[in-house]
C-alpha cells in the first residue's frame, strides 16, 4: 500500500495517557532501578580504579624475576633407585638474571610494551643517631622509574629528579622521615644486610597513601643498591614492564616468561588478596543492580498486563479489522518502551546528580574525596540494560495479547 | 449473479465440554450487492458459522472461498491483510475505541490499510459519519455517545474502506426500533448503491425479511432458505 501509518503508535500513546497515574508509577521504578543501576556501577568503577591507580604507584604490570630453586642431586645416574634429599635448600645467592641488558632489549621490542626499567632491591636499616628502623630501598633509574610509577606525582617534598644529580641521593617515604626525623637537604645513613654502611642525602619525601609502604620504602640510585649488596653493574634483581593494556598483563606475562626463561609475575597475581575482594564486590554490585532493574522491569510487566486486561476488547476488535498480531505486539512494546524511555532519562539524570553529590563528599584518609566520578561506560550500560529490561517486560505481556483469539471475546 | 462468499462443505467440532458437531455440511453463497440474513434458533450455529467466513476462526472442515479465491488454509497475517481490505464488522457491542474520537475511530481501519493519506483518510471518515447522521459527534470521545449512535459509528467504521463483504452478528440487538430501521436502509442502500454484500445473523424476524435472501439454520445445517 501507498501509504504508512502509525496507527499502532497512536494506539500505545492513547493506552499511556488514560493510565497516567500506572504509567508514572511504572516509570518512577525504572528511574529509581536505572539510578542506583548507574550509581553503583559507577561507584565500583570509581573503587577499582583508585585501587590500580594505587598499586601501580609502587607495583609494575609485571615483574620479570628469578624464582627461589631448590637444590636438586647433582647427578642422576641411579634413575632405577629413589633419589632422597635430606633437607634440601635453597640454592642461595641464585636470584639474579644473567645478562639483563640484553633482556630489557628483547622485552623493549616486544609489542605493546610502554616502559621496560631494572631494578634492584636492597635490605636496608635506616640510622638515625640511636633509632633504626628496617625497610627496603630499591634502586632504579628514577626517570625510566618515575615513567612507569609516576614517582613525582606522589612526592611530597623536594625534587625526585634530584636523584640522576646526587650519586648518594634518597627518596623516603613520609614514614620514616617523621620517625627518623629528617626532611629534605639532611643526611641519613642506611646499612644493608652485607654489613655496608652508606651516608645519603635526601633528596624528597613521597607519600603513597599505603602507610606500610611509607614507613618502609626508599627510592635510591640503582648502582647504590649493587653497591650495598657488594654486587657489580650487571646485579638486576627485577626487570618491570609496563604494557598499554593492564587488564591483559596476565596475557603478557606469560608471554615474557616463555619467551625469557624467567618467572613474570603479573600485578593481580602479586596482589591476590585486593584483586579477590574487587571480585567479590564486582560480583555483590552486579547481582544487586540487576536485581533492582528486574524489579523495575516488573513494574512495566505489570501495568503491561493490566492494560492488556483492560483493552482486551480493542485487541479483538483491532485483530478482526485487519490488525496482526505483529502490530499488536508492537503496541504493547511501544507502550513499554515510551515509559521505559521516561523511566530510564530520569534514572540517568538522577544518577547524575548523585554521582556529583557523592563526588564532593571527603571522606579523608587513603581515599580523600568519594572515588566516584561520571562514568560515561556505566551510563551506555544502564541505557543499554534499562531498554533490555524494558522491552522483555512488554514484549512478554504483548505476545500474549497477540495471541488472543477475537471470537472469544466476541462470543461473551 | 457474481460470487463472493463461497462454502464447500463446511463443518465445525466444539471440544470442549465434549466433541460435538456444531457446523455440519454447510453449502451457502453470497453474491454480489446482496442483503443476505442468517436466522435460526438460538445455538443453532449462527456466529459460529459467521465467524467462520470472517476468516477470524481457522479451525473447521470444508472450503471458503471469497471472491474464487481459497482462503481455507492461508496463514493469520495473510487472512488479517484480507480482512483489512475486504471485510467489514459490525456486532451486538460496538467494540470502539473509548480513548478515540469517533472520526479517529473511524480512521483505524484505512490508517492500518494505507490506500490513502491521511487527510484523504479523515474527508473519507467525514463523509461515511455524514451518512449516518453524525457529522457534528465526529470530535467527540467514542465513550461520550449514546448506544445507537455507538452502533452507528461502529457501522461507519466499517464501511471506511469500501469493504466487499459487511458481517453482522446481530448488528441491532441492542437497538430501539427506530436505530434498527436507521441501520437496515443504510445496509440496504449498500448493497443497492454500492455493491456492497451484507451478510448479517439476526433473530429479529422483521429485519430478515426485508433482507434479500433469508438462511435459516437448525442444530448446525441448513434447513431452508427463502
Ligand atoms: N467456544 C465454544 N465452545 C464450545 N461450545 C460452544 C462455543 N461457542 C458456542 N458453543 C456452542 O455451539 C453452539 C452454537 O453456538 P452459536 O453459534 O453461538 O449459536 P447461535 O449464534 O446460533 O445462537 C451452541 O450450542 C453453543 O453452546
Ligand atoms: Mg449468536
Amino acid at each position: 500500500m501507498k501509504h504508512k501509518h502509525n496507527i499502532n503508535s497512536e494506539i500505545s500513546i492513547s493506552y499511556i495517557v488514560t493510565n497516567k497515574k500506572l504509567t508514572t508509577i511504572a516509570a518512577l521504578g525504572v528511574t529509581i532501578g536505572i539510578a542506583i543501576f548507574v550509581f553503583m556501577n559507577s561507584m565500583m568503577k570509581g573503587f577499582d580504579r583508585t585501587s590500580t591507580e594505587s598499586i601501580f604507584k609502587t607495583v609494575p604490570h609485571i615483574r620479570l624475576y628469578k624464582d627461589d630453586e631448590t637444590s636438586v642431586p647433582l647427578s642422576d645416574k641411579h634413575k632405577e633407585s629413589e633419589t632422597i634429599i635430606v633437607n634440601p635448600k635453597i640454592v642461595p645467592d641464585n636470584n639474579v638474571l644473567v645478562n639483563p641488558n640484553a633482556l630489557i632489549k628483547l622485552l623493549q621490542s616486544q609489542e605493546d610494551v610502554k616502559v621496560v626499567t631494572p631494578q634492584t632491591n636492597a635490605n636496608v636499616f635506616y640510622n638515625n643517631g640511636k633509632s633504626q628502623i628496617s625497610g627496603n630501598a630499591t634502586g632504579i633509574n628514577i626517570e625510566e622509574a618515575n615513567k612507569m610509577f609516576n614517582i613525582k606525582s606522589y612526592v611530597v617534598e623536594g625534587n625526585a629528579d634530584d636523584l640522576k644529580n646526587i650519586q648518594n641521593g634518597i627518596l623516603l617515604g613520609v614514614g620514616i622521615a617523621n620517625k627518623m626525623n629528617v626532611r629534605t637537604g639532611d643526611d641519613i645513613s642506611i646499612t644493608s644486610s652485607k654489613g655496608v654502611l652508606k651516608t645519603m642525602k635526601v633528596v624528597g619525601l613521597f607519600r603513597t597513601n599505603n602507610s606500610n609502604t611509607d614507613k618502609s620504602k626508599s627510592y635510591i640510585n640503582i648502582s647504590l643498591a649493587q653497591q650495598l649488596l657488594q654486587k657489580n653493574a650487571s646485579y638486576i634483581t627485577d626487570i618491570n614492564v609496563n604494557v598499554n593494556d593492564f587488564n591483559n598483563a596476565n596475557i603478557y606475562a606469560q608471554r615474557f616468561s616463555k619467551l625469557t626463561g624467567y618467572k613474570a609475575e603479573d600485578w593481580q597475581a602479586a596482589n591476590e588478596t585486593l584483586m579477590a575482594a574487587a571480585k567479590m564486590r564486582k560480583v555483590i554490585i552486579t547481582v544487586i543492580s540487576f536485581s533492582i532493574l528486574l524489579v523495575a522491569g516488573f513494574g512495566i510487566y505489570n501495568i503491561l498486563n493490566m492494560t492488556i486486561t483492560q483493552k482486551i476488547n480493542d485487541i479483538a476488535i483491532l485483530k478482526a479489522m485487519g490488525f496482526r498480531g505483529g502490530d499488536v505486539v508492537r503496541i504493547f512494546v511501544q507502550q513499554a518502551l515510551i515509559i521505559g524511555f521516561l523511566g530510564i532519562a530520569l534514572g540517568l539524570t538522577l544518577a547524575t546528580i548523585l554521582v556529583n553529590v557523592l563526588s564532593h563528599v571527603y571522606v579523608g584518609g587513603d581515599i580523600g574525596y568519594f572515588p566516584i566520578r561520571f562514568e560515561p561506560s556505566q551510563y551506555l550500560k544502564g541505557l543499554i540494560f534499562g531498554f533490555l529490561v524494558t522491552f522483555f517486560a512488554g514484549y512478554i505481556p504483548a505476545r500474549k495479547a497477540a495471541n488472543v483469539d477475537p471470537v472469544s471475546i466476541f462470543r461473551k | 449473479m457474481q460470487t463472493v462468499l463461497e462454502t464447500k462443505n463446511v463443518g465445525k467440532y466444539f471440544y470442549d465440554p465434549e466433541k460435538f458437531r456444531v457446523l455440519n455440511n454447510i453449502n451457502i453463497k453470497a453474491y454480489k450487492g446482496e442483503f443476505l440474513t442468517l436466522v435460526g434458533k438460538s445455538g443453532s450455529g449462527k456466529s459460529t458459522l459467521l465467524y467462520l467466513l470472517s476468516t477470524m476462526d481457522t479451525d473447521y472442515d470444508g472450503e471458503i472461498w471469497m471472491d474464487k479465491k481459497l482462503v481455507t488454509g492461508l496463514n493469520q497475517n495473510d487472512l488479517a491483510d484480507i480482512r483489512n481490505e475486504n471485510i467489514g464488522f459490525v456486532f451486538q457491542f460496538h467494540y470502539l475505541l473509548p480513548e478515540f474520537t469517533c472520526l479517529n475511530n473511524v480512521m483505524i481501519p484505512a490508517l492500518k490499510l494505507g490506500r490513502y493519506s491521511k487527510q484523504e483518510i479523515e474527508e473519507r471518515a467525514y463523509k461515511k459519519l455524514e451518512i449516518l447522521g453524525l457529522k457534528d459527534q465526529a470530535l467527540k470521545p467514542a465513550s461520550k455517545l449514546s448506544g445507537g449512535q455507538q452502533q452507528r459509528v461502529a457501522i461507519a467504521r466499517a464501511l471506511i474502506n469500501d469493504p466487499k463483504i459487511i458481517m453482522g452478528d446481530e448488528p441491532t440487538g441492542n437497538l430501539d426500533s427506530k436505530n434498527t430501521q436507521i441501520v437496515f436502509d443504510i445496509f440496504k442502500q449498500l448493497t443497492t448503491e454500492f455493491g456492497q454484500t451484507i451478510i448479517a445473523v439476526t433473530h429479529d424476524n422483521d429485519f430478515a425479511k426485508a433482507s434479500d435472501r433469508t438462511i435459516v439454520m437448525q442444530d448446525g445445517e441448513i434447513l431452508s432458505e427463502r
